[in-house]
């Protein structure tokens, strides 16, 4: 039985890098999604995130730019992964690159309807 | 997927960075690499999750050219940009279909060599022009291009600010399509392009992989040049040739366990005999007019290896007269010494030890560790141990990576070995 689990990836990279620093970056999560896909633990490869938007908030539904939470913890994409407990996500989300630039992922359970 | 052997980002980078400097005008090449960095950055975040789209240099240039579009909105009033777009910036009605038209592929493509023959500005020192390139053309940071030339990365950074500095205020990027100017600085990018090529083949970097790579780069600029007709002159097709020549012997210069191998030990079946083709192709190509460069001779030297098993069957004779004819176009120690081994080699160790006394000013030489490992040798075959030992210690003292300390080592080693000279 198969759970879901949400992959939110959190800050990385700042500052000026190379080109072929990011293409190496981009290859490595690249070989990394490959890999979960294959091993069918990728139910959807989600989507990045701008770093901007709008803060909507409270009963006066003020807007404002922010706050964002620190642009070092920021989330900068998701992926929906299929694992078979937390214990095992938690394990495939250790071959993330963002671990490597000093960034993080967030693994969530998604509550079932029937529970 | 990209294959990681293509180094398309860094490719592109150079491409964008020339395009985008043509519209924002050479003063503000710092603003064009902002925008090529924030397009990378976004193709980075894009591509990572959703996997490259099936044109990734099309993709990029697009987002380039948005991000242009938005720069140039925002920075109208603050900046002056290129002549050709300032009155065209004022108006929304012209600035969309007049970036549209500077980002059509035949307007884009002679963008990296307009931008290759800005960077080999001459008032700037050759090192300088060697930065510059590798910096904006091939995407290298400050502290890649610090690898790549095992200098320090503030000594670099220097070097680098400094030229672009320069090229900043030379006021417009070169012009190609000016034949004369274009014949006058024709040289100076070879220069530039063989002492990368150089850089990477003799260079200090003690990883292979960084060397090969600058090597890679020298020849891709170099091709734009071929292709480009008022650029592919016959000294160009000579510095191609001898590009591809040297590089057809980058797989055998260090061999299945790691060791630097000399010229005279290579196994040449490992020499790369696609590259060698194609520089006897370039080289007999180099040879339609009466121009004859430091390239031409060369790349001769070079194909006449190419056509021998090892030092045994080489014609020495030869070759002795071709750097002959170096030394007349552009003498140097460094050539002068490869000219004594060349003699050693056609009439014996002792000539090769008078020829190298004989180096005028060969006091620059004595930091060049081959100068030393050449004495050692020619000191070797005349039988007398002690003293080639010194100079391959001289020589060990000098080495610039871990490769080159192992392969004096094994030399020194070689001297202990060998039974003491004969009595006389």
């Amino acid at each position: 039985m198969m759970n879901e689990f949400l992959f939110l990836y959190r800050g990385g990279e700042t500052g000026r890098r190379s080109p072929e620093h990011m293409q190496q970056t981009m290859q490595k999560w690249m070989v990394w999604l490959k890999e979960l896909g294959e091993k069918g633990h990728i139910k959807d490869q989600g989507q990045p995130l701008e770093h901007t938007g709008k803060l909507v908030k409270g009963r006066q539904k003020t807007v404002t730019d922010g706050p964002f939470p620190e642009t070092k913890d920021i989330v900068g994409g998701y992926t929906l992964i299929q694992a078979r407990d937390l214990a095992q996500a938690v394990e495939l989300s250790k071959g993330c690159p963002i671990l490597e630039f000093d960034g993080a992922v967030e693994v969530r359970p998604v509550m079932k309807l029937n529970q | 997927m990209i294959e990681p052997s293509d180094h398309l980002f860094r490719r592109e980078a150079g491409r964008i960075v020339a395009t985008l400097t043509r519209i924002f005008g050479v003063q503000n090449l710092a603003l064009a690499e902002d925008v090529v960095q924030d397009a990378f950055c976004r193709a980075l975040e894009v591509w990572k999750l959703r996997g490259v789209p099936e044109n990734p240099s099309a993709w990029l240039m697009a987002t380039a050219k948005n991000r242009a579009l938005d720069v140039l909105r925002r920075e109208r009033t603050a900046r002056t940009f290129a002549p050709e777009l300032r009155r065209l910036v004022e108006s929304e009605w012209t600035l969309a279909p007049a970036v549209e038209e500077l980002f059509l592929p035949h307007a884009i493509k002679d963008d990296l060599l307009r931008m290759m023959f800005s960077c080999c500005q001459p008032e700037l020192p050759e090192e300088a022009q060697v930065a510059l390139v590798l910096h904006i053309l091939c995407g290298f940071t400050v502290s890649e291009v610090a690898g790549a030339f095992v200098s320090s990365h503030a000594a670099i950074e220097k070097r680098i600010s400094r030229a672009k500095k320069v090229l900043a205020g030379s006021q417009r990027l070169f012009d190609v399509s000016d034949t004369g100017d274009f014949a006058e600085r024709l040289p100076v990018v070879h220069r530039a392009l063989y002492l990368l090529f150089n850089e990477g083949y003799h260079g200090a970097s003690p990883e292979s992989a960084v060397r090969a790579e600058l090597c890679q780069e020298a020849m891709r600029l170099a091709a734009l040049l071929l292709d480009h007709p008022p650029a592919a002159t016959p000294a160009t097709h000579a510095l191609c040739a001898l590009m591809c020549l040297h590089a057809a012997r980058l797989p055998a210069r260090v061999d299945a366990s790691g060791e630097l191998r000399s010229l005279f030990e290579q196994d040449r079946s490992r020499w790369d005999a696609h590259l060698v083709a194609e520089g006897e192709r370039l080289l007999e190509r180099s040879a339609a007019g009466p121009e004859l460069t430091e390239y031409h001779v060369e790349a001769a030297i070079a194909w006449v290896h190419t056509t021998a098993h090892g030092a045994e069957d080489t014609d020495w004779a030869v070759i002795v007269s071709l750097y002959d004819q170096l030394m007349a176009i552009r003498p140097s120690p460094v050539i002068a010494l490869n000219r004594a081994i060349a003699v050693a080699q056609r009439d014996g160790p002792q000539r090769g030890l008078d020829e190298i006394r004989a180096i005028a000013r060969s006091g620059r030489l004595a930091r060049y560790p081959f100068y030393h490992a050449a004495l050692g040798e020619f000191e070797f075959r005349n039988g007398r141990q002690e003293l080639a030992r010194e100079h391959f210690v001289a020589a060990l003292a000098l080495a610039r990576n871990p490769m080159e300390r192992q392969f004096f080592e094994h030399r020194i080693g070689a001297c202990r070995r060998a039974p003491p000279p004969p009595v006389p």
